[in-house]
């Protein structure tokens, strides 16, 4: 799968992320923000970084602004996130 | 004669402040007070430089201090609790010497032994009378009780009044006597009165607060404290506030006629007293307007000073903690040694104090913790604490929404809770539990230099803050 397109998904609830992926022509680019950056700040980015490289994406900027996610719901909206991403063209409705 | 003088600056003047000397302030006007932030503008403005702030409590709204101490004007800070935005700064560096942290037990205690000396007490005085006969019950900046401040006025040097009510001469009902008073000054406004709510005085709607409110209801109950002559405080959480609440209900359905609520007073706390759960309310400050209203109106409701209600032994020959049945209180962190952090969040900034945590927590038969097991991502129980505010002999049990942990040296509270069908878990197991959403946390980095004390009641230095890298 490729970053075609500007894409969100997720909240800036607490214990939720809000994660922005764009097409930037870089080598992938993951960028974290979180409250909980110093005990789990290493272990979120590896893990992004592993499922977007299984996933097949290289190239791009992911941007996640973590509220205290666990990974199960990091995991959930990184999927959203992608699958919205990689649509070629732009989808109808809300996103949320 | 009259001891009123035309503004701050001629108070400071004649009090005769130097560079280096302390000021004292006391925290009941809490996030809407005007006074500490006045008194140390007129200082600067006269050129004074090196001062020294002990306050009961440091709020957002005193952020001009950090420009003071950028400055020089003020080089050492005492408090007993300090809220984020002046405690992110302090974590970062901004001050070279270590702030002391108190608790509301051993500030007035090292106040009137002698071991930290106060030159000039500012008393932020809802209603004063020319010769400085003080109430907090009256006026538009009323705040009820002021019992923090009585320490300051009994054993500071100087003592000034600051107040925005003027009464004529004499108040009738006393707080703090002309006979401690030096100066009255009267300004504008000295608060204002919504900043007295304390951040959450409301119950908890949320379901998992709401779940362990219950189970601490039912813990209380299988204590075998909850008889006639119970004695009881909560502080201003969501759950605290939801315990209160369910605990009420069974007071009344059981006919208990509890003997004294205490604290930080809430208007939950005026209706257990109202509706009878309480002989009386021993009130050190007022957490809400409600309790304003009630310390003014219910002779029931009583002003006590700072030293009554958690100075610790043998400094005074006894206070109110040591007669207290049950505290509820919260934690930042734990151990599995049942220390409990309240100073710091989870990056070890500073953001909050013991208050009376560790004094009710050493006073009372039954100290109680409630606190959610995960609070966005981070479990409650660490490794290794960014503080011990509180130590861990002094905690009875831990309350979470999966179940109660009871401290090991507690058999009997055990017994009690087991027979009571109560969900026990060891705090082992609570931990592994949490890890189990969370994943393991990496270990906060505590190498750096110390930039807080934690002073616990009996004097001894108990833990040190340390400076958190950018």
């Amino acid at each position: 799968m490729q970053i075609r397109r500007e894409a969100i998904a997720g909240t800036l609830e607490s214990s939720d992320v809000l994660i922005k992926m764009e097409p930037s022509g870089h080598p992938l680019e993951v960028i974290l923000s979180s409250p909980v950056k110093a005990q789990y700040g290493a272990s979120i980015e590896a893990q992004v970084r592993q499922w977007l490289n299984e996933a097949g994406v290289s190239v791009g900027r992911v941007e996640l602004e973590d509220k205290g996610a666990l990974d199960c719901t990091i995991m959930a909206r990184l999927k959203t996130c992608l699958a919205r991403a990689s649509e070629p063209e732009k989808a109808e409705g809300g996103q949320a | 004669m009259d001891k009123v003088l035309k503004d701050i600056k001629q108070a400071l003047q004649l009090a005769g402040l130097r560079d280096g000397m302390t000021l004292s302030f006391h925290h009941h006007l809490r996030n809407g007070d005007f006074v500490l932030n006045q008194v140390l503008a007129a200082a600067d403005q006269l050129g004074f430089r090196d001062l020294h702030v002990n306050t009961s409590s440091l709020f957002d709204i005193h952020a001009p201090l950090i420009e003071l101490i950028r400055r020089g004007v003020v080089t050492h800070l005492e408090c007993n609790y300090m809220s984020a935005r002046i405690g992110r700064e302090i974590s970062h560096g901004l001050l070279e010497d270590p702030v002391i942290f108190r608790t509301h037990g051993g500030r007035p205690a090292d106040i009137a032994q002698g071991r930290s000396p106060i030159d000039i007490a500012f008393i932020a005085a809802p209603t004063a009378d020319k010769m400085g006969n003080i109430s907090g019950k009256y006026g538009p900046s009323a705040c009820g009780s002021l019992g923090y401040a009585m320490a300051d006025a009994a054993y500071a040097k100087k003592v000034v009044a600051v107040t925005d009510h003027l009464v004529p001469y004499p108040l009738a009902d006393v707080s703090i006597s002309e006979t401690d008073v030096d100066y009255v000054v009267e300004i504008d406004r000295i608060g204002n009165p919504e900043g007295i709510v304390s951040g959450t005085t409301k119950i908890t709607r949320d379901p998992i607060g709401l779940l362990m409110a219950q189970y601490a209801c039912r813990a209380i109950d299988a204590s075998g404290l909850l008889k006639d002559g119970f004695s009881f405080q909560t502080g201003a959480g969501g759950a605290s506030l939801a315990t209160a609440a369910f605990l009420k209900d069974l007071m009344l359905e059981k006919k208990i006629h509890g003997s004294f609520g205490m604290g930080g007073i809430t208007a939950y706390l005026v209706q257990m007293l109202e509706e009878g759960c309480f002989e009386s309310l021993m009130d050190v400050q007022c957490f809400d307007l409600e309790a304003v209203r009630s310390i003014r109106e219910d002779r029931r409701h009583c002003e006590v000073s700072a030293l009554k209600y958690a100075g610790p032994r043998p400094d005074v020959k006894s206070s109110l903690v040591d007669n207290l049945d049950v505290v509820i209180l919260g934690a930042t962190e734990m151990d599995k040694d049942f220390n409990v952090n309240v100073h710091t969040n989870s990056q070890g900034e500073i953001m909050g104090g013991s208050g009376g945590h560790s004094d009710t927590a050493a006073g009372a038969k039954m100290a109680m913790i409630i606190a959610p097991l995960i609070r966005a991502r981070l479990p409650l129980i660490v490794d290794q604490l960014a503080c011990i505010s509180t130590p861990g002999e002094s905690i009875d049990c831990l309350v979470t929404q999966y179940g109660l942990a009871v401290n090991p040296r507690r058999e009997d509270l055990l017994a009690r809770f087991k027979e009571a069908k109560l969900p026990l878990l060891t705090m082992e197991e609570l931990q592994q539990k949490a890890e189990s959403f969370s994943g393991k946390p990496q270990p906060l980095d505590l190498s750096g230099r110390v930039v807080g004390k934690v002073r616990y009641r009996d004097g001894r230095i108990i833990s040190e803050l340390h400076e958190v890298k950018d």
